[in-house]
């Protein structure tokens, strides 16, 4: 399954330069050191941090997406980060358990 | 390519937002040069790891990345205060990092452990009061 196709699920674009990267799997976490111990390349990764370092863990931990549950939201500025560093985030209003949930549905 | 590589970066100790900005151009570099991704990965996110420590710990250094035909090394080195009990501070979950680190999702206690997973050789060479430079290579 594709980013963008998550679109049609009830996931909103926050940033989508890469919509058509196929993700691989899913992580879940908020420690960024974790998350790159641990999250494996083309993950989708589920997060409710929306610092600018999340934005450099994706780039380097190479994740398909991140997805914002619980309709955390990203700051302007950093959208525009994420844009520039081509690193595609989506946001859920469901919990985060949820969100896992729909995707472990969409992905089998 | 047969001379190695040098790419040499100053890194920001004030700055905690810019951090990874060395990595990020590193991994750059390195997919020009035509380095697999899974090994583009590993040496990005050690020398990340590396770049958080140095803004966290010692105000900044330096970063110098090598690359060869047979391997990538990384160079770390700052003039923070050093590491007292290394053997403690490569424990996963061992972490000197403030509450306001935490708060920005570091300090889990696994910058030290993730860049040694993720490198094939990682020595370090640290004196309390004067600073620590981590040598880390990944062989291609």
């Amino acid at each position: 399954m594709t980013v963008e196709e998550l679109l049609a699920q009830g996931f909103e674009a926050v940033s989508l330069p890469d919509g058509s990267r196929e993700i691989d799997g899913v992580y879940i976490g908020d420690l960024l050191s974790w998350v790159m111990g641990r999250a494996q390349m083309d993950n989708a990764w589920i997060t409710i941090m929306t610092n600018v370092n999340v934005i450099a863990v994706a780039t380097l931990a190479d994740t398909s997406c991140v997805i914002l549950a619980e309709g955390v939201e990203m700051e302007k500025d950093l959208v525009e980060t994420a844009k520039q560093k081509e690193i595609n985030v989506l946001s859920s209003s469901l919990p985060i358990y949820e969100t896992a949930i729909k995707l472990a549905g969409l992905l089998s | 390519m047969s001379e190695p590589l040098i790419f040499h970066f100053d890194v920001d100790g004030e700055n905690f937002a810019s951090a990874g900005q060395a990595s990020t151009q590193v991994k750059k570099n390195l997919r020009q040069l035509g380095v697999p991704a899974a090994t583009i990965r590993r040496v990005s996110i050690a020398m990340y790891e590396g770049e958080i420590n140095m803004v966290i710990h010692a105000n900044g250094g330096t970063a110098d990345v090598i690359v060869s035909e047979e391997y990538i090394e990384i160079i770390l080195a700052d003039k923070g205060p050093g590491i007292p009990n290394i053997e403690q501070a490569m424990q996963e979950g061992f972490s000197t990092a403030t509450d306001q680190i935490r708060s920005l999702g570091f300090g889990a206690g696994m910058g030290l452990p993730n860049m040694k997973r993720y490198t094939d050789t990682m020595e370090i060479d640290t004196m309390v009061g004067v600073g620590t430079t981590i040598t880390m290579y990944v062989y291609l």
